[in-house]
């Protein structure tokens, strides 16, 4: 039976060509958004990881309060101690020590007057210790647009478009002037290494970045840091991971009190990205299931008009001694093979446009010129594929199929077993 | 045999609605058919032909009255003991043949054995068997489309026979079909009903089955008028 039927469906284009189709285009729509946006999504949240939030962070009490300010006053004040504990409990986890910083950049003359000035947000990390990841973390041996990465102490890194502002180049001396995590003034020289440029409109604007030990020199905070961040093994910020993380430091820092004690923070705690998490986890299923309707809707519509064709056929089944049922069941059957042979085609084409995204991209600068939030939108957009991009689109293209023609194969129920004989005598 | 009747009807009446009112296109038809008949129900458009041998097909239900075939009465079927008596025991022929268009004719004649269930080897020996029987064993991988009207309506009687069924209802077999034509197919039926003893009913007003007919059973308005055997 499956046979005669899959014959008729070979032989009758008409009867499968335009559900096919629908199929086709409908998964590779789903597959390719699917793609599309988680790649989106994932590549702001993990940028943000990278640069702000990592994967999970951990402050003080008062620091997590008013985190947005970055307030080096609530530091961690016995760092060394509070990383090895971390490293102890949470092995898996690659733990780095942050200092996020405010000030000015200072470009003195040959008199040593003030040439330049202007406003910067800068990162202290460990950039010299061996096996310490954060360079490559924040890509920046590939960021690199004039000079060398710093080498040694009392280097520092601007970002491309800062220094062009002030008229710095590499091998330049210029003066950090910020406050002290006492609350004095701090002034601290540095030789600008090199120029960076992230390709985000946010941090291009005004980062300096320099080793952590230098920013605890010129801050005056001796084994002190702001916060310590921590990022998953795999690369990728999973939520439930997160939250086991969480409920295990709760643990570790029961006994401590006071607004210095230590808290953890999950990246969804942070910059708003709640939101974020909470639709790149469900992202997937939201545009499943978009165009499982929509595919269902054309579908129906289709079957119906496939359906008025098919009465002669259906009646003389009928008149044969097929059951109704059966002829139902029969052209649901058909609906299933349509549906897999339509997702196979849609998978395909919709993996290869997501394969093509992935390697190369699109560029939307243009775009996030203007972002101000915490969140970063890198300027080049690239698709990610992930497993269930491979069989995803099973649902909505089968479900879709075999929807529609129960809901147009109805007729075949409704109308008695003489009328439709008598559509098939006229 | 003759005592247990293959079709016997009692006062069978099928009422239509018609606009506000209603149409009785059959007013109390009482008949009795044996096995191996071959037999015609003759009469003009509108006379009711069709409209008993749906009923008799279990394709229809009465309105009223009672319509026995082979001891299965038609108004108190389910719609799947309908579909398993015609499934089993009875075999269509249609003025416009109704062969599935795109099959071919071996799968056409084979449909009828995939609802029954047999085997590929038995369905291959009945559909050649039948095949055989109507003179088209040369065109088994034609498609409808691809044949004269004879050939289609041979086809379509190869189908109705391949499950040799008890009963066999034929409404205008020939109207389609040229007087060559017509002649090749009846005789075939006739033949069939000799050696298979298969119960012929016809439906029509064509002079070429009449003269074949060994029992002619003449409606008028929905009633026998006559009823002739030979
Ligand atoms: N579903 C229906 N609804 C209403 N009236 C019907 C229906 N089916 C048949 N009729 C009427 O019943 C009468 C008998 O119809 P039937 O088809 O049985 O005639 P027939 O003898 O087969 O005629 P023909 O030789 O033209 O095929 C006709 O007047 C027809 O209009
Ligand atoms: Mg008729």
């Amino acid at each position: 039976m499956i046979r005669f039927l899959l014959k008729g469906l070979i032989r009758d284009k008409s009867r499968s060509l335009l559900p096919l189709i629908v199929v086709a285009i409908g998964v590779t729509l789903v597959v390719f958004a699917r793609g599309y946006i988680n790649g989106i999504m994932v590549d702001m949240i993990e940028q943000t990881a990278r640069f702000n939030t990592g994967h999970v962070k951990v402050t003080t009490k008062a620091y997590a309060d008013n985190i947005n300010q970055a307030p080096n006053d609530l530091a961690i004040l016995d760092a060394s101690n509070l990383i090895l504990k971390l490293e102890d409990t949470f092995p898996d986890i690659d733990w780095a020590c942050r200092i996020k910083f405010g000030g000015l950049i200072d470009v003195p003359d040959e008199q040593g007057e003030t040439k330049s000035q202007g406003p910067a947000m800068g990162i202290g990390l460990d950039l010299f210790s061996t096996g310490s990841k954060e360079a490559l973390r924040l890509n920046l041996a590939k960021s690199l647009v004039r000079g060398n990465l710093p080498t040694k102490e009392g280097e520092i890194l601007l970002s491309e478009d800062f220094s062009q502002k002030l008229g710095v180049n590499s091998g330049d001396m210029v003066t950090l002037i910020g406050s002290t995590m006492g609350g004095s003034m701090a002034f601290y020289n540095f030789s600008v290494a090199g120029t960076v440029r992230f390709g985000n409109t946010g941090l291009d604007r005004g980062t300096v970045i320099a080793d952590i030990r230098d920013i605890q020199l010129a801050l005056d905070m001796t084994d002190a840091v702001g916060e310590i961040i921590g990022f998953f093994p795999g690369g990728y910020y999973n939520d439930e991971l997160a939250e086991i993380v969480m409920a295990k430091s709760e643990k570790l820092f029961v006994g401590e009190t006071g607004e210095y004690s230590p808290v953890m923070l999950r990246l969804r705690d942070q910059e708003g990205l709640s939101l974020y998490v909470d639709l790149t986890k469900s992202m997937g299923t939201i545009i499943t299931f978009i165009f499982m309707l929509a595919m269902s809707l054309v579908l129906w519509n289709a079957g119906l008009l496939g359906g008025l064709r098919r009465y002669g056929e259906i009646g003389v089944r009928i008149a044969i001694g097929e059951e109704k049922g059966h002829v139902y069941r029969s052209m649901v059957l058909e609906s299933v093979m349509v549906g897999v042979a339509g997702t196979i085609i849609g998978t395909s084409t919709g993996l290869f446009l997501s394969w093509l995204m992935q390697t190369y991209g699109l560029d939307i600068s243009e775009f996030t010129k203007n972002a101000t939030t915490g969140i970063m939108m890198p300027n080049l957009v690239r698709s990610r594929i992930t497993p269930p991009d491979f069989y995803i689109g099973f649902i909505p293209g089968v479900v879709s199929t075999v929807i529609g023609t129960m809901l147009s194969g109805i007729g075949i129920y409704k109308r008695k077993t003489a009328q439709l004989f008598k559509e098939l005598e006229a | 045999m003759e005592n247990i009747p293959v079709i016997k009807t009692e006062r069978l009446t099928k009422i239509f609605p018609m606009g506000k009112g209603e149409f009785s296109a059959l007013k109390g038809i009482d008949l009795k058919l044996g096995t191996g008949e071959f037999a015609g129900l003759i009469g003009p458009s509108g006379s009711g032909k069709t409209t008993l041998l749906n009923i008799l097909g279990s394709l229809d239900s009465p309105s009223d009255g009672k319509a026995l075939v082979l001891g299965q009465s038609i108004g108190k079927l389910t719609a799947k003991e309908a579909a398993k008596l015609r499934k089993e025991k009875i075999g269509f022929i249609f003025q416009s043949y109704n062969l599935l268009q795109v099959h071919t004719v071996y799968e056409n004649v084979e449909f009828p054995l995939l609802l029954l269930n047999y085997s590929a080897n038995e369905r291959k020996k009945l559909v050649m068997g039948a095949l055989e029987w109507v003179g088209l064993t040369d065109k088994i991988k034609q498609k409808p489309p691809q044949l004269s009207g004879g050939e289609c309506q041979r086809v379509a009687i190869a189908r109705a026979m391949v499950k040799t069924p008890s009963i066999v209802l034929a409404d205008e077999p020939t109207a389609n079909l040229d007087a060559v034509n017509s002649h090749n197919i009846l005789q075939t039926m006739a033949r069939m009903n000799e050696e298979l003893k298969t119960t012929f009913l016809f439906a029509t007003h064509d002079d070429k089955v009449i003269g074949y007919l060994k029992r002619k059973i003449y409606l008028k308005d929905g009633m026998i008028d006559k009823d002739v055997t030979n």
